[in-house]
């Protein structure tokens, strides 16, 4: 299979075969950050922009030490000090970043589509790192990786996604990815945050965590999304985390090789106890290890091929 | 024969032949196997250092070490070559520190390959020497690299193809020459 795509918007029409291919790639990536000199000339003296105009520790210093480690020059920008603040509009703002010639863009915003909208008005790559409610295909792409290191398959376990699925973009993208490489999949949340429509995605929903949880091989939280809620989705945080929040006592009823996940940052004691998260089965910690490599997969694959010369 | 312009150059006892005495060659200038390391640059050069291995084996009844280096993500040409290339591993468990290294290639031709592999080999650590031995050199050089150990010196156009198969059944190795085939370099 050769790689021909210019842009990572979403997983939405990711083939099984690409996804395979960014398995692949994050492999040889891992190898590498296994040296003594975790770092390789591949992409030098080309330049990767960081454009956040929401908060983000994880993804963007993931996405920093995945350019870093191929030799790429990456330069932050983030929304605030910026000129965003002095009313530039995004495109304007993304004009004036591309005349400075970067090779990608790797960019998050709270509105969903902006990075499909930018991705028509600008010549570089652009790798959307989280579009509003939409996508963030790099967090699924690493929670892929991260269960087939640990599970070494993913095609037929069971997969609960448990919290806020309505507002969650990496949910989304989930359930595409998962989907497609053929994980059973099961949606739980208050019937207010789990939209009917989901059902569609061929996945099971349900609003009781016992079911959801129930032999599960994989137990993925999502942080309850409290900045995106404009209006009131449960009655309090006690009450969410008594019905929804992920205690020893309902991750137990999950086969005994399953594992917790969580895309962070984590609120302990909302979406799960404090002992849980830490846990000997929480691969939360894998799944930012698993970042850097995933993310200079897609790096590498964005900044060659046959779209670079048009 | 094979197809039309089709041309082989070595056949599978020839191969094996060729290979041994490269192995000869390989133990007389090092003294010996202490100290030597294989490393096969992949694809190509995977399945050649494993024989070179045995054949070690077979002669000073030492065990060398074995290991592979991609050379991808050293390229000169990355975006330059139509689609992203798919990445290979690179397996080297073992220290390279101070270490004679053997490169193995199947075909050197504009010795791009071999900058690249000596570049990540050195990002692995400090061999003591790095030598290289290929099975077939035809020529065209575009970087001042030559081989300590060459199989065959084979005159080749631009515009042909030299292919070293290995038939993973048989365990046969064939050395073809091809004509007018569009030049894909290395």
């Amino acid at each position: 299979m050769d790689w021909k795509r210019k842009h990572i918007l979403g997983l939405s029409d990711f083939l099984p075969d690409e996804i395979e291919f960014v398995m692949d790639t994050s492999r040889s990536m891992e190898e590498v950050l296994s040296r003594d000199i975790k770092k390789v000339p591949t992409l030098r003296g080309k330049m990767v922009v960081n454009l956040f105009f929401e908060p983000s520790t994880r993804t963007r210093t993931s996405f920093e030490i995945a350019g870093k480690r191929l030799s790429a020059d990456v330069v932050n920008f983030s929304s605030s000090g910026s000129s965003q603040s002095k009313g530039e509009t995004l495109l304007d703002t993304a004009r004036n970043i591309e005349a400075m010639k970067p090779c990608i863009l790797v960019m998050r915003h709270n509105a969903s589509g902006a990075a499909r909208f930018l991705s028509r008005h600008l010549s570089c790559s652009i790798i959307n790192a989280g579009d509003g409610l939409n996508e963030h295909p790099s967090q699924a792409l690493l929670d892929l990786y991260t269960i087939l290191k640990v599970k070494g398959k993913v095609a037929g376990l069971k997969v609960a996604i448990i919290g806020d699925i309505l507002h969650s973009r990496v949910a989304r993208s989930n359930i595409h990815c998962l989907g497609k490489m053929g994980a059973n999949l099961w949606l739980c949340g208050p019937a207010t945050l789990l939209p009917r429509e989901m059902a569609r995605t061929g996945a099971t929903l349900t609003n009781d965590i016992r079911e959801a949880v129930k032999n599960a091989d994989v137990v993925m939280t999502l942080r309850v999304q409290s900045e995106r809620q404009k209006a009131t989705f449960f009655p309090s945080i006690r009450e969410y985390f008594r019905m929804y929040g992920l205690s020893n006592n309902i991750f137990s009823l999950a086969k005994d090789d399953a594992i917790l996940m969580h895309p962070g940052p984590i609120n302990r004691g909302v979406e799960v106890t404090n002992d849980l998260a830490d846990c000997g089965r929480s691969v939360i910690l894998n799944q930012v290890e698993s970042g850097v490599a995933v993310r200079m997969a897609l790096l590498y694959l964005m900044a060659g091929g046959a779209h670079v010369a048009d | 024969m094979g197809r039309t312009g089709e041309k082989i150059i070595l056949d599978g006892k020839g191969v094996e032949r060729v290979l041994t005495r490269l192995t000869h060659e390989i133990l007389e200038k090092n003294r010996g196997a202490s100290d030597i390391v294989l490393v096969g640059v992949a694809l190509g050069g995977v399945p050649l250092s494993g024989v070179i291995r045995q054949n070690i084996k077979n002669i000073e009844g030492i065990e060398v070490p074995v290991g592979v280096v991609d050379i991808t993500l050293y390229r000169d040409d990355l975006g330059k070559v139509g689609h992203q290339a798919r990445l290979k591993r690179t397996e080297i468990p073992f220290s390279v520190d101070d270490k004679r290294v053997v490169l193995v290639d199947d075909v050197l031709y504009t010795g791009r390959t071999i900058r690249a592999a000596m570049d990540a080999l050195i990002d692995l650590g400090r061999p003591k020497n790095i030598q290289l031995a290929v099975l077939v050199d035809r020529g065209h050089r575009e970087l001042p690299i030559r081989a300590d150990y060459v199989g065959r010196n084979i005159p080749t156009a631009q515009s042909e193809e030299v292919e070293v198969c290995l038939d993973e059944k048989t365990e046969t190795w064939r050395v073809v020459l091809r004509e007018g085939a569009p030049d894909k370099g290395e």
